[in-house]
């Protein structure tokens, strides 16, 4: 480099920003093992004395955390897939089927992407309790499986694929349902891996939408358990910290294996709409 | 294209594909954008019986004339205000660094980016605890520079800063992104070619940088205000579900919930929800109109 102070400087800079962003990280691992049950107070030694791993199983006793584990698992995976099924298939007749009011539909999906999910809370709410659906796993899912901006993002992508491959696909036999599943699905795998996973985090740390439509531990996901969870343990901070170390880690393992595809998602996202 | 134009028998196949798209967003956000607008004109509207008195404005002059709803904006907009422009300076800076560093570029990406993909639920309760008066970590750390120690999340006058810190914690990785890709896409010749005039670092920035990244950085700008705008699980975590001491932590969208779900008062906080995409949507849209204005000059080049 030209500049080796002002490359030291950067790296001065950066490295206090990573240190600030990782504290709270290092702090709650930290504060995991400290032993439970005792106020923590200003007197308490920075590190535990001893590692109380025991925490994490007290933890998963103190609470239904593994069926609060089970509905997060499965209130995103549903979604997630229910979401792509439906965007996919969208996608595709926009791109290589021709319709009646094609454009002005498109242009409606366009439009709706910008209605905030906020706005909807309350219709949405009454809706569901008008089916008799509170409290139900369809509440949790079903208002998430229409999804205007990973339908506008895959239409993107389909897009950018020669118009010539779906004719070939079709001269060859190919009906349109193997076209899109075996041709154009195959191909787009990056950007299809980059929506999806948007979904799965959006959906796995999602609070306010669950906090609203489940009122017992049977459907509650794992932010609204955990909040559960706080109310009964009040300040027990090494157990809360040992909770929220397992809600947190399974998306950070996602995000180191996948996140060549999450910051395509991001910046394919924002960039282009 | 084998049809290039469309035919009855085209639409109806069509149609079997956009059907399960179709039906749920017609019931789960036409509908409930339809609805909106509806619900926050109901006045004496009973939610339980679906039985509505009568329309009109009486919502919209109660948040006109509800000191509560004048605390939620004023505290929305503060934070707006604040967490904005300092979010969006930290991330053009550490973008700037991430792209002329040599080495570890990636390290530091992985890094800053970890925020984005946590629960906002349990850092809340993390940050629950650093900024605890006895024993949390941020007292602490003061305590060692002596600096007495803040009840953060019981004085009024720090609880809102205590939430913002937070917000730009959890938002600044995105950002980051967003600027890294924006500098990839400027051409590295323009740089090049400004350096071989004599260009100093500052100058190629303020001239070349800065004017090409434009359109990103205001992108980034609506982001997050919108984001901001939005701000309810963090105060919800910190607070251990209230709005701060005093209110003084109390935003649009939990006055919203409060309304709503606390105080079962459907229409009002539906009107809230009207105000709130009114003004999401208006900065929306000047920033769109702003783009159109910039090509057309570009364009009439």
């Amino acid at each position: 480099m030209a500049h080796p102070i002002r490359t030291t400087l950067w790296y001065l800079l950066l490295t206090a920003g990573a240190i600030l962003t990782l504290l709270p990280f290092g702090w709650m691992v930290i504060t995991s093992l400290q032993p439970a049950a005792t106020t923590l107070t200003a007197t308490t030694t920075w590190l535990p004395k001893s590692l109380q791993w025991l925490n994490y199983w007290h933890v998963w006793q103190a609470a239904p955390f593994a069926r609060y584990c089970l509905n997060s698992l499965l209130v995103t995976v549903a979604t997630t897939a229910g979401e792509l099924f439906t965007s996919l298939l969208a996608a595709f007749a926009f791109t290589h089927l021709r319709f009646y009011g094609q454009r002005w539909l498109f242009a409606l999906m366009v439009a709706l992407m910008l209605v905030p999910g906020e706005l909807l809370l309350i219709p949405n709410f009454i809706t569901l309790a008008h089916l008799h659906w509170i409290n139900t796993y369809a509440a949790l899912i079903l208002p998430w499986l229409a999804s205007p901006f990973m339908l506008v993002a895959l239409h993107q992508a389909f897009k950018a694929q020669p118009q010539t491959l779906y004719l070939a696909a079709r001269l060859d036999g190919a009906s349109d349902w193997q076209y899109l599943w075996h041709v154009l699905v195959p191909i787009n795998r990056p950007i299809i891996t980059a929506v999806a996973l948007l979904q799965v985090i959006g959906s796995w740390n999602a609070f306010m939408w669950p906090l609203i439509v489940t009122n017992t531990d049977a459907l509650r996901t794992l932010p609204v358990g955990l909040m559960t969870f706080t109310s009964d343990q009040g300040t027990n901070y090494p157990l809360l910290m040992a909770a929220s170390v397992c809600v947190i880690l399974p998306l950070f393992i996602l995000y180191l294996a996948c996140q060549k595809y999450l910051i395509l998602g991001v910046t394919a996202s924002r960039l282009k709409g | 294209m084998l049809n290039p134009t469309p035919t009855l028998k085209s639409t109806l196949k069509a149609l079997l594909y956009l059907a399960p798209l179709l039906v749920l967003t017609a019931v789960f956000i036409l509908w409930p954008l339809l609805n909106a607008f509806l619900i926050c004109l109901y006045t004496k509207y009973n939610y339980y019986t679906g039985h509505v008195g009568a329309l009109g404005w009486a919502n919209f002059s109660y948040l006109w004339h509800d000191p509560v709803f004048h605390l939620a904006a004023r505290n929305t907009l503060l934070l707006v205000l604040v967490a904005v422009p300092l979010s969006v300076a930290l991330a053009l800076a550490i973008a700037l660094g991430i792209n002329q560093i040599p080495r570890l570029a990636g390290f530091f990406q992985t890094v800053y980016f970890l925020p984005f993909v946590t629960s906002t639920v349990a850092i809340g309760l993390v940050w629950n605890w650093i900024f605890r008066l006895d024993g949390g970590l941020l007292n602490r750390l003061l305590n060692l520079l002596h600096i007495p120690a803040i009840d953060w999340l019981n004085d009024p006058h720090y609880s809102l800063a205590a939430l913002i810190i937070v917000c730009i914690w959890q938002g600044l990785g995105f950002n980051i992104i967003l600027f890294l890709a924006g500098l990839n896409h400027i051409d590295h010749r323009f740089a090049r070619a400004a350096e071989l005039d004599g260009a100093s670092d500052w100058q190629r920035f303020t001239n070349v940088t800065w004017p090409l990244l434009m359109p990103i950085t205001i992108l980034v700008i609506v982001n997050t205000s919108i984001t901001n705008f939005k701000v309810f699980d963090q105060v919800y975590v910190l607070f251990h579900g209230a709005a701060g001491p005093g209110d003084a932590d109390l935003t649009l969208m939990v006055y919203l919930y409060q309304k709503f779900y606390v105080e079962n008062q459907m229409a009002v906080a539906a009107a809230c929800g009207v105000v709130f995409f009114l003004c999401v949507s208006a900065l929306t849209l000047i920033t769109v109109g702003y783009f159109h204005h910039r090509q057309r000059q570009l364009g009439g080049r």
